[in-house]
C-alpha cells in the first residue's frame, strides 16, 4: 500500500529501436533475428580503420518523433562519443548525442482518472544499440553477438513529471502509440525494441526538494514497470521512515523474486568522457526539411477518434478501443473500406478479434491477417453467404492460416444455404420429425419454434440462412 | 644504372616505351629491399616476392600506373597481408577489407612491395616507438629517420620503393620526409578518404605521398584524392589534376614567412639554409615578407591536448575480444580488457591514452580540451587572415636535422617539441609540404615546409617544383648509408 | 593542475590500463610535465572565441537506408583470439 503522505516522482528514459532498414552507421540490415554476427561489417564490428556514416532515415524518424511529441527541433546539431567499456559496445565508446540533441522541449498528454496530464520531455537524442551478450548457463563464458550493435535508436528522456505507477503505463502506452502511428518503430517489446530505464524518488507531500532516486534500466514490459515501481516506492518509503537514506544507483530488477536488487560495483564511478564524434559532420536542420516531415506526418490518434464518431457514427468508447493501437485503428479503417459497414467493423475488432488475441497472449501488432479479409469476412455476412456462427470459424482460420474468407468458405463447404426450395424442403423434414413441437407451438409455447430452427441448423451443420429458416417455420406453423 | 635509382615519371616513361617490364622493375627492387633491408630496416611485412609474380600478370592497357611498385605505412588496412601499426596489439592482425586509397592503388594496378615500419599507432616523431624495429635514416645509420612515417620515408631515400604513402597527424609525413632528404605531402584535411586508415587523431589525419621528387609527389596526390561515401570528413569536390601545376614559376606570388618559426627553437643551420631557399624564391620573382603566427608555441599544447583526447577513445576498440592481441594471463573479463591493453600497448601510447583520457575527464575537460578547441579557433582564424595577404607561407619542416637514435627518446616532452613547425597545420587542416633545401655541416638533409591555403596544394606544388627545378637537391645530394656519429 | 597518485590510478582504471606500482611516478611526472607545458594556454584569452567542433567543413553528410551486405563473414571472425558458435568468446560476464 503506497502512503499518502509520500509524493512519488518518476522520469523515464525510454530506449525506442527505429524502423530502418539499415542501421545507423553502416549499412548492414537491423532485421530481428539472424545467426550470430551476420548481419555485421567491418564497421559495426569495429574493425580498425573504419568509420560511420549517418542514415539518413534516422534523422528524419528522430525529427518525425520530435514533431509527434511536440519538440522543438534544433537548427543545429551534432554526434557525440560516450566512452565506455563492455562487450557488447565493439569501438568502446557509443555514438549518441550529448549537449545539442535534435529534438528539446516537448510534451506528450495522458488521460489520468482526474482528467488530462502533460508529461514534459526534456529532449530525444539519436544513439546506436549495442550488441548481446549470450550468457552460456552451463559453460564459464559469455559470447559476443554484434547483430544488434549498430541498429538506431530513439533516446527519449522525460521531466520526472510521472507521480504513479498508473501514470508511468499511460505515458509509455501512449508513447508507444505515437511512435507506431508515425511509424518510426515498432515498439516489439519482446525484441526490446522499446525498453525504458525508470528512475524512481519519493519525498514527504508539500516538499519542495526531490529525494535521491534510483534507476532501473533496461526494463522492457509493461507488467514488470508497474511492478518494479510500485515495489521500488515501497521500499524507499520503508528506508525513509527506518530513519535512513536513499543511495543514489543503478538496481536491477528481478521478475521472479519480484525485488530490485543493487547492480553496479559502487568504486566503478562512471565518467563517460563525451566529446564531439569527429568522424561525423554536424547536423544542420532547415525550417524547408522539418516542414516536409511535418507534412508527411500521419493523422494522429485525437483526429482519428473525432473521425470514427463523427463520420463513422461510433460511441466514443468504442473509439477509444480503436486508436489504443495504430494497427487496430489500421484494421479497422482498411476493413471499413472495404465493406463499407465500419459498426461491424468496430465489433468484430471490440468483441472476437480481441478476446482470441487475449487467449494468446498476443499484441494487436501480431494479426496475422489484412484489413482486406477481415472487410470480405464482413461482406459475407452482410450477403447472407455465411452465418454469424459459420463467421467466427472463418476468423479462427484467419488467425491460423490466412487467406480469402471467400476461399476458406469454399474449401470448407461453408456456404450459406439461401435457396428457398432446399430451406423448405429442410423445414418440411423437421416439422414431419417432430409434431411434438408443433403442438407445443400451437399451444402457444414460443420457445418450440427456437427448438425447431435449432434441429434446422444441426441439419444443415450451421449452413442453412437462420432468417429464411426462421420466415419458412413461422409460415409452415400458422398455416 | 639500375631501375630502382628512377623515379616514378622515369619508370613509367620506360614502361611507356617499352623499354622495361613490371617484372623487371619489381625484381630490380626486390634485389634491392635484399640489399638495403638488413641495414635500414624499414619494413614490417615485405611482399616483393609476391610482388613479382603479380607484375607478370599486369594489364598495360589498363592504366599506365599498372606494374609501378609503392610501400604502404603499415597503418593503412590491406586485406590479406598484415596491417599492424608497428604493435604488439595488431602483431597479426589481418584487415577483412581494403582502405580506400589501397583500392584507389589496386584499381591502377600498382603494386605493394611492404608494409612499413612506423612509431606504434604513428604516436612518435622517430619510429622508435615501433614494437617490432628501430628504422635508420640511410643518410647516417646511426640516426633516425624521424616519424611517424619514419619506414616510409627511409624506404624511399634508400630507392626500396619509388615512392610510399605515409600518413600524417602532427607532422608525420612532413618531417621524416625532411629528415631523409625526400618531398612529403600532407594534403588538406578531407582531401584524401581515411577510410581504413587506423585511427590515431580523427580529425588531424590525413594520408599522403612520400616521394623522391615533387613531380611524383603530384601524381600520387591524384591516384588517392576523390570524394569518399565512406569518409563523412571526404571533402565532395571536383577532381584536380596537380601534375597541371608543375609549372616552373613563382613570380608574383606572395610569401609569408612566420618570424615564430625561425625564431628560438630551431637549429642555425636549418634556419640558415630556409632563409636561403626564401632568397632563391625572390631571385625567382616572389613577394616575401616575415609575417607572424602569433599562437605557434600554443599550439604544440592544443594538439597534444586534442590528439590524446581522440587517441584515447580511438584506441578503446583494442580491447582483446574481436582481434588483436589478448593476455594469456586473465581470470575474468577485466583481466582481459586490462592486462591486453597493458601488455599490447607500448608506453609512449599509453602515455598518451593517459593525458587524452585526463584531459577529457570529469572536472579537467573545460581546462583542458575545451580550452584547447577554443585555441583552435584563434589559430584557424589567425592561418585565415595570413592566407588574406599571402600564397603560401614557408617555415623549416623540422627544427633540427636527423639525431642519434636513443637520444631523445627518454624524455618524452622534448620529443613532441620536434612536432613544433607542423603542428599547426593539422589543427588548422590545411596543406603542408616539406622538400628538401639543403644539407648540414655533417651532409644531413633539411627540409623547408611550405603552408598553404585550404585545398590549395596546387600552389604548393608549383612553388616546390619552381625550387627543386632551380636547386636540383636530388642530383647534388644522395644518402650516404655511412655509420658515423651524428 | 597537481597530479597527484591517485588521480593516475583513476585514470587508468577508466582508460583500461594497469599501471604497475613501480610505473606510477614516471606516468604522473610524464603527465604532471605536459600538463604544466599546457598552462601556455592561460595567456590565451578564449571569453568570446567558441570552441572548434569539427575538422571537416561537411555539413549533413548522409547515407540513404539502403542494405548492402558485407559479403565475406567469415573474415569478420578471422581474427578472433577465441570463438565459439560464431561469436567473440569472453570470460563469463557476471549480471
Amino acid at each position: 500500500m503506497i502512503r499518502d503522505d509520500y509524493e512519488v516522482v518518476i522520469g523515464l528514459e525510454v530506449h525506442s529501436e527505429l524502423s530502418t532498414k539499415t542501421k545507423i552507421f553502416c549499412s548492414c540490415p537491423t532485421e530481428f533475428g539472424g545467426e550470430p554476427n551476420t548481419h555485421c561489417c567491418p564497421i559495426c564490428m569495429a574493425m580498425p580503420g573504419t568509420l560511420p556514416v549517418l542514415n539518413k532515415k534516422v534523422v528524419e524518424y528522430a525529427i518525425k518523433a520530435g514533431l509527434a511529441t511536440n519538440c522543438t527541433i534544433a537548427k543545429n546539431s551534432k554526434n557525440d562519443r560516450k566512452n565506455y567499456f563492455y562487450p557488447d559496445l565493439p569501438k568502446s565508446y557509443q555514438i549518441s548525442q550529448f549537449d545539442m540533441p535534435l529534438c528539446t522541449n516537448g510534451y506528450v498528454e495522458i488521460d489520468t482518472a482526474n482528467g488530462p496530464k502533460k508529461i514534459r520531455l526534456v529532449r530525444i537524442h539519436i544513439e546506436e544499440d549495442a550488441g548481446k551478450l549470450n550468457h552460456d548457463e552451463y559453460g564459464s563464458g559469455s559470447l559476443v553477438d554484434l547483430n544488434r550493435a549498430g541498429v538506431p535508436l530513439i533516446e527519449i528522456v522525460s521531466q520526472p513529471d510521472l507521480r504513479s505507477a498508473e501514470e508511468v503505463d499511460l505515458y509509455l502506452k501512449k508513447l508507444k502509440s505515437i511512435l507506431e502511428y508515425i511509424e518510426v518503430s515498432d515498439c516489439k517489446m519482446q525484441q526490446g525494441s522499446l525498453r525504458a530505464d525508470v528512475n524512481v524518488s519519493v519525498r514527504k507531500k508539500g516538499d519542495e526538494k526531490l529525494g535521491t532516486r534510483t534507476e532501473m534500466k533496461n526494463m522492457n514490459s509493461f507488467r514488470s514497470i508497474t511492478r518494479a515501481i510500485e515495489y521500488e516506492v515501497e521500499r524507499q518509503i520503508e528506508v525513509l521512515e527506518a530513519g535512513g537514506t536513499i543511495e543514489q544507483e543503478t538496481l536491477r530488477w528481478d521478475e521472479v523474486s519480484g525485488k530490485t536488487f543493487s547492480m553496479r560495483d559502487k568504486e566503478d564511478a562512471q565518467d563517460y568522457r563525451y566529446f564531439p564524434e569527429p568522424d561525423l559532420a554536424v547536423i544542420n536542420i532547415s525550417e524547408e526539411m522539418i516542414e516536409d516531415i511535418r507534412k508527411s506526418l500521419p493523422e494522429m490518434p485525437e483526429s482519428r477518434k473525432e473521425r470514427y464518431i463523427t463520420e463513422f457514427k461510433l460511441p466514443e468508447y468504442d473509439s477509444n478501443i480503436l486508436i489504443s493501437s495504430k494497427y487496430l485503428s489500421d484494421l479497422f479503417e482498411g476493413a471499413t473500406k472495404k465493406c463499407n459497414n465500419p459498426k461491424a467493423v468496430s465489433n468484430w475488432i471490440m468483441t472476437d478479434i480481441t478476446k482470441i488475441l487475449n487467449e494468446k497472449e498476443q499484441e494487436p501488432n501480431e494479426i496475422p491477417f489484412t484489413a482486406e479479409q477481415l472487410g470480405e469476412l464482413v461482406i459475407l455476412i452482410d450477403k447472407g453467404t455465411i452465418s454469424s456462427s459459420i463467421a467466427k470459424k472463418v476468423l479462427d482460420e484467419l488467425f491460423e492460416n490466412p487467406r480469402s474468407p471467400e476461399q476458406i468458405i469454399k474449401e470448407k463447404g461453408w456456404i450459406q444455404i439461401s435457396d428457398e426450395g432446399a430451406i423448405k424442403e429442410v423445414v418440411q423434414k423437421i416439422l414431419e420429425a417432430n409434431p411434438n413441437s408443433i403442438a407445443d407451438y400451437k399451444a402457444g409455447k414460443d420457445r418450440a419454434l427456437g427448438y425447431l430452427v435449432g434441429q434446422a441448423m444441426k441439419e444443415t451443420k450451421g449452413k442453412a440462412n437462420p432468417q429464411m429458416l426462421n420466415k419458412m417455420f413461422l409460415e409452415e406453423l400458422n398455416k | 644504372m639500375e631501375l630502382y635509382e628512377l623515379t616514378v615519371h622515369e619508370l613509367i616513361e620506360k614502361l611507356d616505351k617499352k623499354e622495361i617490364t613490371p617484372e623487371e622493375i619489381m625484381k630490380s627492387y626486390s634485389k634491392r629491399i635484399e640489399e638495403k633491408e638488413p641495414e635500414i630496416a624499414a619494413f614490417v611485412t615485405r611482399t616483393d616476392k609476391e610482388a613479382i609474380e603479380s607484375a607478370k600478370n599486369v594489364n598495360r592497357e589498363k592504366s599506365k600506373f599498372a606494374g609501378i611498385p609503392i610501400g604502404i605505412k603499415d597503418n593503412m588496412c590491406t586485406k590479406g597481408v598484415k596491417t599492424t601499426c608497428s604493435s604488439k596489439m595488431l602483431e597479426n592482425f589481418i584487415s577483412p577489407y581494403d582502405a580506400t586509397v589501397i583500392e584507389k592503388l589496386n584499381d591502377e594496378g600498382i603494386i605493394s612491395l611492404g608494409k612499413l615500419n612506423m612509431d606504434e599507432f604513428a604516436m612518435g616523431a622517430s619510429t622508435e616507438y615501433s614494437a617490432f624495429k628501430i628504422t635508420k635514416n640511410p643518410w647516417n645509420l646511426s640516426t633516425v629517420p624521424g616519424g611517424s612515417s619514419g619506414g616510409s620515408a627511409a624506404a624511399v631515400a634508400s630507392q626500396m620503393v619509388p615512392w610510399a604513402l605515409g600518413s600524417d597527424t602532427g607532422g608525420s609525413i612532413r618531417q621524416p620526409a625532411a629528415l631523409c632528404g625526400i618531398v612529403g605531402l600532407k594534403p588538406t584535411y578531407g582531401l584524401v578518404s581515411r577510410y581504413g586508415l587506423v585511427a590515431f587523431a580523427s580529425s588531424f589525419d590525413q594520408i599522403g605521398p612520400i616521394t623522391q621528387d615533387v613531380e611524383d609527389c603530384a601524381i600520387l596526390l591524384n591516384l588517392i584524392t576523390g570524394h569518399d561515401e565512406k569518409d563523412s570528413t571526404s571533402i565532395n569536390t571536383p577532381k584536380k589534376d596537380y601534375t597541371k601545376s608543375l609549372v616552373k614559376d613563382v613570380k608574383g606570388l606572395k610569401i609569408g614567412v612566420p618570424k615564430e618559426f625561425l625564431g628560438e627553437g630551431i637549429n642555425e643551420e636549418v634556419k640558415e639554409k630556409v632563409l636561403e631557399a626564401i632568397e632563391e624564391y625572390k631571385r625567382k620573382g616572389a613577394i616575401v615578407e616575415e609575417c607572424s603566427l602569433d599562437i605557434a608555441n600554443e599550439a604544440l599544447a592544443v594538439y597534444y591536448i586534442i590528439a590524446c583526447a581522440e587517441a584515447s577513445s580511438n584506441l578503446g576498440r583494442f580491447d582483446g575480444i574481436r582481434y588483436g592481441y589478448r593476455t594469456k594471463n586473465f581470470e575474468n573479463l577485466k583481466d582481459i580488457y586490462k592486462n591486453s591493453r597493458s601488455e599490447g600497448f607500448g608506453a609512449e601510447v599509453k602515455r598518451r591514452i593517459i593525458l587524452g583520457t585526463y584531459v577529457l575527464s570529469s572536472g579537467y575537460y573545460d581546462a583542458y580540451y575545451k580550452k584547447a578547441q577554443k585555441v583552435r579557433t584563434i589559430l584557424k582564424q589567425e592561418f585565415a587572415k595570413l592566407f588574406e595577404k599571402y600564397d603560401f607561407l614557408i617555415t623549416p619542416t623540422s627544427p633540427s636535422v636527423a639525431y642519434e637514435i636513443g637520444t631523445k627518446s627518454t624524455n618524452p616532452l622534448e620529443m613532441y617539441l620536434a612536432d613544433l613547425c607542423t603542428v599547426s597545420v593539422n589543427i588548422a587542416g590545411l596543406p603542408g609540404m616539406s622538400i628538401p633545401c639543403g644539407v648540414d655541416k655533417n651532409g644531413m638533409p633539411i627540409g623547408m615546409q611550405l603552408i598553404g591555403k585550404p585545398f590549395d596544394e596546387e600552389t604548393l606544388i608549383r612553388a616546390a617544383y619552381t625550387y627543386e627545378q632551380e636547386v636540383k637537391f636530388r642530383e647534388n645530394h644522395k644518402p650516404t648509408f655511412r655509420k658515423a656519429g651524428a | 593542475m597537481k597530479v597527484d597518485k591517485e588521480e593516475i590510478l583513476h585514470i587508468a582504471k577508466l582508460a583500461c590500463l594497469n599501471i604497475k606500482e613501480d610505473e606510477i611516478e614516471a606516468y604522473r611526472k610524464n603527465l604532471q610535465d605536459i600538463l604544466n607545458f599546457a598552462n601556455i594556454l592561460d595567456n590565451v584569452k578564449t571569453e568570446d572565441v567558441s570552441e572548434t567542433i569539427t575538422s571537416t567543413s561537411n555539413v549533413n553528410v548522409f547515407r540513404e537506408d539502403e542494405i548492402k551486405e558485407f559479403k565475406e563473414k567469415e573474415l569478420l571472425l578471422q581474427n578472433a583470439p577465441e570463438k565459439d558458435s560464431g561469436m567473440f568468446s569472453i570470460p563469463k560476464v557476471i549480471q
